[in-house]
């Protein structure tokens, strides 16, 4: 027996800590991850809330997030290469121009 | 059995996201990522939810992950450097972190009562399967949804490519 | 003994049959990787006209333990420009990944076992899954960790190259290898490995998702006959047997250590017990990869021979002992086909190797997945 709401707060402190890092880090690569993070921490409240009601609904829309994220991660990375190429740097304070 | 799994898991998910937050190098962020995607994956199998626990490691830990590990170790990635804008990052971006995470908490456990308790496995142990279940509804109700997935799937698939590929 | 029992509580029971199953299955499968090099090494020199190990013991038998001794007393070099934590995790990441997969692996017949009344636990089989079946694409597209990292901490760049090749080649064929098991999945309507098995054991090798799986079912009209149900999968077991040996890396998929380009590929700067692990860890693999196989085309630890053979053939210990001597056979049969094609075949190239998986196996597979819905649909 585990109150939901236990689950809830991890998911909480996952979110927070993606938003964190989202703010701090200078990497591009490692600012998406962060995105991912958050992704994740809202994938859990879905799930506790989907084992709360007991329905299944919330678990589609958890499926319906990952499939969104792995569309987002493969134009976000190609992006990233495509970035990496002309400016070769993955810092984002660099990363200040429109035109090369 | 269900507050131990609860306890280890959710301790580790957490030392992985610190461990994501405080780390400098982006291959040692991905992998403490990782960890905390495989940690979800056990939570969300004791609330009942197998199929999302599969598709958690199969579609995050195995697929996306993996892809952003490949594309540090193809870029070379480095140690990242502080600069100036991140000590302002540091300033707003902690207390804003905080102070979601005290909100968030305080309406968690003001409504703790009316949220009610996980129990391991939940009400499935009754039905056939998850799959099954989740098929149903996805297949009928959801249809069309589904259906537009595979055409944003699509749509990334030719974004990649035209982003990625060298110009001639 | 008995009175040590009575005390322990229902979890306990199954805590303790648990812990020594996966002891035991866990020796039986090191033993087998141990022997499948020797078998390796046996098989390629006959191949190549000559007779492969033969000092150590009678016919060679004793030459895993030898190299065992010989691996484990070896220098642990650890190159100094290396990232230590993740040179040292690469081989413990690779190694349990390929270990952890035989978990979900039904070997025999269900066999439950009472004790005491309390707990029953199935003897062959180490945790019966639900979803067995996506447990262990999971595991294997975990695996991959093991040779991604191992490239990136040992620094060096023909390691490097070798692993950037092996984690493009394993994601791009993990598609092809998923796709190719929907249609066994749609045939048995579940994931369950056992469930899968059971489908396709009612009438021996007739009822093999490989050879047509045939059932005998009424049809529309009442009339008990032979139908196909959906299980002509041997389209399907094509692109599973590529993709399979793509993701263990072996020929003619071995690129990511091809030694001709790249000198070992992502263990080149591993010694000692590290190399060994990745060593196990490639034919720990090669297992898992034949008990799916058997388990989802080869009916499992099904008789071949059907009814023909009574159920209880033998009495009570033969019957329990021959579904594990099909499984090991057909797997044999397996380890046998990737050695063959390992001393028959030359490597792909790398362009090529891209072009295959996803030119031809993917949209193959994916018609695939279309005609075993269609029978399936039609059959109503």
């Amino acid at each position: 027996m585990v109150p939901i709401a236990w689950y809830l707060i991890l998911a909480a402190i996952l979110f927070s800590t993606g938003v964190a890092s989202f703010l701090i880090k200078r990497n591009v690569v490692t600012i998406f991850m962060s995105i991912e993070l958050m992704l994740n921490a809202v994938n859990l409240t879905f799930v506790a809330f989907a084992h709360m009601w007991h329905q299944v609904n919330g678990q589609i829309f958890v499926f319906f997030v990952m499939v969104v994220a792995a569309a987002e991660a493969a134009v976000g990375l190609a992006i990233i290469i495509a970035i990496f190429r002309t400016r070769s740097t993955l810092n984002v304070d660099q990363i200040n121009l429109m035109k090369s | 059995m269900e507050l131990a799994l609860f306890i280890i898991f959710g301790l580790i998910a957490v030392a992985g996201a610190l461990n994501f937050l405080f780390q400098r190098h982006p291959i040692n962020s991905a992998l403490s990522l990782v960890t905390v995607m495989m940690s979800l994956a056990v939570l969300y199998w004791s609330l009942g939810a197998e199929f999302l626990a599969a598709a958690q490691v199969i579609v995050y830990s195995g697929a996306i992950m993996v892809l952003f590990v490949f594309v540090i170790m193809l870029l070379n990635a480095g140690e990242e450097e502080r600069t100036t804008g991140s000590r302002m990052a540091y300033i707003a971006g902690f207390p804003g972190a905080a102070a979601i995470f005290c909100l968030l908490s305080f309406v968690f456990l003001t409504e703790r009562k009316a949220l009610g308790n996980a129990n391991i496995g939940g009400y499935l142990n009754n039905f056939t399967s998850n799959i099954s279940e989740i098929s149903t509804v996805l297949f009928t109700k959801l249809l069309l949804p589904f259906e537009v997935t595979s055409v944003l799937i699509l749509v990334a698939i030719l974004g990649a490519v035209v982003l990625a590929r060298k110009e001639q | 003994m008995t009175h040590l029992l009575d005390s322990l509580s229902e979890f306990q029971i199954f805590l303790l049959i648990t812990i020594v199953k996966v002891v035991v299955v866990l020796v039986i499968t090191l033993t087998a990787v141990a022997y499948t090099v020797l078998l390796e090494r046996k098989l390629i020199g006959r191949m190549q006209n000559r007779w492969g190990p033969s000092r150590v013991g009678p016919f060679g038998l004793l030459q895993p333990l030898a190299d065992g001794i010989k691996l484990f007393l070896k220098e642990d070099l650890t190159p100094l420009a290396t990232e230590k934590p993740l040179f040292l995790i690469a081989p413990i990441i690779a190694l349990t990944c390929a270990l952890i997969s035989v978990a979900t692996v039904p070997f025999g017949a269900m066999h439950r076992v009472v004790v005491n009344g309390k707990a029953n636990a199935d003897i062959f089989q180490i945790a019966d899954i639900n979803v067995g079946l996506l447990v262990i694409l999971g595991i294997t597209s975990i695996g991959v960790y093991g040779i991604a990292l191992s490239g990136w901490a040992s620094n060096n760049k023909f390691a490097l190259l070798g692993s950037l090749r092996a984690t493009a080649q394993v994601i791009s064929y993990e598609l092809a290898l998923g796709l190719s098991l929907v249609g066994v999945v749609l045939r048995a309507g579940s994931l369950r490995l056992r469930d899968i098995v059971d489908v396709q054991s009612t009438h021996g090798l007739l009822s093999w998702n490989i050879l047509g799986g045939f059932a005998r079912e009424p049809d529309g009209h009442g009339v008990v006959g032979w139908t196909v149900v959906g299980g002509f999968q041997l389209l399907a077991f094509f692109i599973y047997l590529m993709a399979a040996y793509a993701e263990t890396n072996r020929s003619p998929f071995d690129l990511p250590e091809a030694e001709s380009e790249l000198v070992a590929g992502y263990h080149t700067e591993y010694s000692s017990m590290k190399f060994a692990m990745f060593f196990m860890a490639e034919y720990a693999n090669m297992i898992t990869v034949s008990c799916v196989a058997t388990l989802l085309f080869f009916g499992g630890a099904s008789s071949p021979l059907g009814h023909l053979l009574p159920d209880n053939f033998g009495g009570p210990i033969l019957a329990a002992i021959f579904p594990i001597l099909w499984f090991v056979a057909k797997i044999f049969c397996f380890l046998f086909l990737y050695i063959w094609v390992r001393s028959t075949l030359p490597r792909f190239r790398y362009d090529q190797l891209m072009d295959f998986g996803w030119k031809f196996l993917l949209p193959v597979a994916m018609a695939n997945i279309v005609a075993t819905s269609l029978v399936l649909a039609l059959r109503g």
